[in-house]
């Protein structure tokens, strides 16, 4: 089943290839259609995967294991966190597709190699196997560079190497502490390394060549710099992907690594992620503010919610990683669809200038209601997604760091700070400029892309069991392990 | 190791060579009577005459013959059987070429034949003298390839260079040999292991002597900073003789390196480990560093081949029998990618004239698709990117032997600089996939396209099924060097 859901996409990356070099628009619609059927196809099996996993069992389930060589297993499964990234990364690539249903140049090729990602990024979070997660983890780079390279903007060539390099150059540290890891345990299965004793240091250097890969993913500040760039070059449907998907495996990976593998060394290095994550918070939220491309903005903002993530999952308490698990989820849909809203006016002005538009509310009003609901979303107003997480997370942060929480807490007020005046520069005020005057509101296409994510961004606001239900067993396993690592159990200090 | 009792039970073990041997004398006396036209059938028999000899290599038996000077062991049949694979598809892609190029003569297999049983000579070496003996067979071979466009300047200096250098090298290995048969009072491996631990600490001589002969099979390999020849006589020689020097004879120079190491010094891991390790760091970085500078891709591919010599000399410093099982490994897998590279090179043609430059692939993935991925394959396999084979070979195979030796340490330097080579490979990717397209590109020729898609495949996913066959074979050559 897991495999199948994994590989799913490389069907239509073959049915693909039978039209590679037809160029006439009956085979690229072709194209355009088969890569459509291909990810709703496999958002169908992983739509029916969640329905038949117990949510009630820590366990992975789904579980597929044969040996490979050299000790090395292809160990495939799902638990309660890692299943809701997986339905996300199904959920949000058929948008992905439509959203890229204008793209001209190479359509065969785009559409392959966002099939590829999805294989590769589905890899991640099912392997169950160091050395095949890494397999995924890094193979994503190469997708990704050549979507930046090939149908980014302008400066997409720096972008795209600076993405590459940035990226290889932390998981490459991470490579080395997996082949150490190998080395000493002579497994490189997932839950087998869980229950090994590293030791104090050891642990302590391992957190860190891990920390160095998935900070850089996450992004944490301060090696979020990649992300800006990489995000405003990208094509719309590669930014929806980077932000959605890309940006969860640094989170998932300080889940499924950090916290059950390295427990001592994730409370010594505990004050250090807070600093961080506050700083991110606060810096990049004041950053986002200043900017003047609406993508970048976008990007800063993400880079500020990844913070809240990285306080839940440290925090490592019911709340904390709920939250995170949430809050990952939440921005996946929330900042997937505010990128959306910039690819819908730059595919009609092809400009992300802020200054350039303005007063948009009379020329499109359905839009202005659409980047309303986002906006509030990314704000965190209760009954949208980004409430739940944000809260959950605060509430986990607080028990364990109370001054961290509450410095947390103006991030809340920043964000509305730059989301509202974006969109207060971008939708009210009058129509000044001329070139605005014939904008198009919102086509069918576009309703199509919006609507589900508009009905999950709502839906998980309003109903968060859906998601906590699912993830509850398998977090309070992982809690119940990371404490019984602490001799009497109180890992919390809330001093620091 | 049974010694062989007779001497038709020894020339029984050295089947391998006595095939190339005579076939190679055949070819040359039909060519000479053939003459130009018969160079097609010369490189057909020449093939037929590698697979013989691999065969001969792999199911032969196994013993010691020629008072211990020449063993045949799951290790030289490992690496017999790959140095003449590789010299199979190097005659391919040679007599090809050379036809293109008005220049197809029999005396081209004839000299790669002479140069695999040299190269077998070393992987089966169990003396200094058969040492000795097989590099300069086969380097002698080598030289002559270099320069076989004998109207075309550049190959001819090729030649001369490696040639000069190549002389200074066998010096160096010769003197250290000398030494070491000279304190040591044998040149069989087994005794020298056997004198060196009766010297405990008084070996200097012995080990002074190994420095030298590292340093010998280090100018072989193409290890920094014995590597100054390679980006020259890389970018001088033709394609195809390049394509063979990258592969074959650096299997052979690493083989019998860790055969005389292994062997010849089992007491004396913590001393020759130093030297070995300082040759692999200078590698990598020298391959890393340098490699960006260059926009030849020959060069460029010259300096991958010295940082990827960095990775192999690593696996060997392991000095564990997981180490050499890895060197194996890596090594397979390296000649896969580094031919089919080649291939790519000779199958890229713009108007007549060979890529030779990066900038000459700009937009290749307009013109010609197929070629376009099997070159990003295979450039992304080399860098180490997953999931391709280069990947395995490189972190797994070769850096975690060294890792589980206690390493860790060149190996954080290895991973840091192959970040920076893997920039190198970027740019190249870069180039087909981002930059415009000069114009169409000729219709690759069948021999090279075929090669490169092959290897292509290999690096993913034929890899994944092949390797874990290949592996137990691997796993038993490290032990038949007996160690744990």
């Amino acid at each position: 089943m897991l495999s199948l859901i994994t590989f799913s996409p490389l069907i239509g990356v073959a049915a693909a290839l039978l039209l590679r070099g037809r160029t006439d628009e009956r085979s690229l619609n072709a194209v355009r259609w088969i890569a459509l059927a291909t990810t709703v196809f496999t958002l169908a099996l992983s739509g029916l995967m969640l329905a038949q996993f117990d949510a009630g069992s820590p366990r992975y389930q789904f579980v597929e294991r044969f040996p490979l060589f050299g000790g090395f297993n292809y160990a495939m499964g799902v638990d309660g966190i890692s299943i809701l990234f997986v339905v996300l990364t199904a959920f949000l690539m058929p948008l992905c597709v439509v959203a890229s249903w204008g793209i001209k140049e190479r359509v065969t090729e785009y559409m392959i190699a966002f099939l590829v990602l999805e294989t590769l990024v589905i890899g991640v979070f099912t392997a169950l196997d160091m050395l095949l997660f890494y397999l995924f983890f890094e193979g994503g780079l190469i997708p990704m560079f050549l979507i930046i390279g090939i149908w980014g903007g302008k400066n997409r060539i720096y972008a795209a190497y600076k993405f590459f390099l940035y990226t290889l150059l932390g998981s490459i540290l991470m490579l080395g502490a997996m082949l150490y890891m190998v080395a000493l345990t002579g497994t490189s299965s997932i839950p087998a390394l869980a229950a090994y004793d590293f030791g104090r240091t050891e642990q302590l250097w391992l957190f860190a060549a891990f920390f160095a890969s998935f900070a850089v993913k996450m992004p944490m500040w301060p090696v979020h710099t990649w992300l800006p760039d990489a995000h405003v070059e990208a094509p719309t449907a590669g930014s929806v992907i980077l932000a959605g998907i890309l940006l969860k495996l640094g989170g998932y990976g300080f889940i499924r690594f950090c916290l059950p593998m390295f427990p001592d060394a994730s409370i010594a290095f505990r004050p250090l992620v807070f600093a961080l994550s506050v700083t991110a918070i606060i810096y990049t939220s004041l950053v986002a503010w200043r900017q003047t491309d609406m993508k970048k903005l976008i990007a800063y903002s993400s880079v500020a919610h990844m913070g809240f993530v990285t306080l839940g999952i440290f925090a490592v308490n019911q709340q904390g990683l709920q939250g995170a698990v949430f809050q990952m989820l939440s921005h996946g849909l929330i900042s997937g669809a505010l990128f959306l809203c910039v690819g819908v006016v730059y595919d009609r002005m092809h400009t992300r200038e802020i200054a350039f538009y303005g007063g948009l509310a009379t020329r499109m009003p359905m839009y202005a209601t659409v980047f309303l609901l986002f906006t509030m979303g990314n704000v965190g107003l209760p009954g949208t997604s980004g409430f739940v997480g944000e809260i959950l997370t605060m509430t986990g942060a607080y028990q364990a760091s109370t001054w961290t929480a509450i410095l947390a807490a103006t991030g809340v007020i920043l964000s509305a700070v730059y989301a509202l005046s974006l969109y207060r520069r971008v939708i009210y005020g009058t129509l000044q400029n001329p070139q605005l005057a014939g904008i198009a509101d919102l086509d069918r296409r576009e309703w199509i892309t919006f609507l589900p994510l508009i009905i999950g961004a709502l839906l998980l606001g309003v109903a968060p069991s859906l998601v906590t239900d699912v993830t509850a067993s398998s977090v309070d396993a992982l809690i119940t392990d990371f404490a019984s690592n602490f001799s009497d159990g109180t890992f919390n200090d809330p001093r620091i | 190791m049974i010694p062989a009792s007779s001497l038709a039970e020894a020339l029984g073990l050295a089947a391998p060579e006595l095939i190339l041997a005579v076939s190679a004398m055949l070819i040359l006396v039909g060519g000479a009577f053939g003459g130009r036209g018969s160079s097609g059938v010369a490189s057909l028999s020449a093939v037929a005459a590698l697979i013989g000899a691999a065969v001969a290599a792999a199911w032969g038996d196994q013993g010691v013959a020629f008072r211990g000077g020449f063993i045949a062991d799951d290790m030289a049949a490992f690496a017999k059987a790959a140095i003449y694979a590789a010299s199979a598809v190097a005659v391919v892609l040679g007599e090809r070429w050379l036809g293109r190029a008005g220049n197809a003569q029999f005396e081209f297999p004839v000299l790669i034949l002479i140069a695999a049983l040299g190269m077998g000579m070393m992987a089966s070496a169990g003396d200094l003298i058969h040492l000795y003996v097989g590099v300069e067979l086969h380097s002698l071979a080598l030289y002559v390839l270099a320069a076989f466009q004998r109207d075309d300047a550049r190959s001819s200096e090729a030649g001369l260079k490696y040639f000069v250098l190549g002389a200074l090298s066998s010096g160096l290995l010769l003197y250290g040999a000398s030494l070491i048969y000279g304190f040591a009072g044998s040149v069989r491996f087994d005794d020298i292991a056997r004198a060196t631990a009766a010297l405990e600490g008084e070996g200097t001589g012995v080990l002074f002597g190994l420095v030298f002969v590292i340093c010998g099979l280090a100018f072989k390999v193409a290890a920094a900073p014995f590597h100054m020849w390679t980006p020259d006589v890389y970018e001088g020689a033709p394609l195809p003789m390049v394509a063979f020097f990258t592969t074959a004879p650096k299997m052979a120079a690493l083989v019998v390196l860790a055969r005389l190491l292994y062997e010849g010094f089992p007491e004396a891991v913590d001393q020759w480990r130093q030297v070995v390790l300082i040759v692999a760091l200078i590698s990598m970085a020298v391959g890393a560093f340098a490699g960006l500078a260059q926009r030849n891709l020959k060069r460029l591919l010259a300096y991958s081949s010295i940082s990827n010599m960095g990775y192999a000399l690593l696996a060997i410093s392991a000095g564990t029998a997981g180490g050499v099982e890895g060197l194996l490994i890596f090594m397979v897998l390296y000649m896969a990618d580094s031919l089919g590279l080649f291939a790519c090179l000779i199958a890229a043609n713009r108007a007549g004239r060979s890529m030779e430059n990066i900038g000459d692939f700009s937009g290749l993935s307009r013109v010609n698709m197929p070629l376009a991925v099997t070159v990003t394959v295979l450039a992304l396999s080399i860098a180490g990117i997953p999931p391709m084979a280069g990947f395995w070979a490189k972190y797994f195979f070769a850096f975690q032997p060294a890792i589980e030796a206690g390493l860790w340490g060149p190996a954080a330097f290895g991973l840091v600089t192959g970040v920076v080579a893997a920039f190198y490979y970027l740019r190249l990717v870069k180039t087909i996939w981002f930059d415009p397209a000069p114009g169409e590109a000729d219709v690759p020729p069948l021999d090279a396209k075929l090669i490169a898609y092959a290897s292509a495949i290999w690096a993913f996913p034929v890899f994944y099924v092949v390797v874990s066959l290949i592996e137990p074979y691997a796993a038993q050559a490290g032990r038949s060097l007996g160690l744990s």
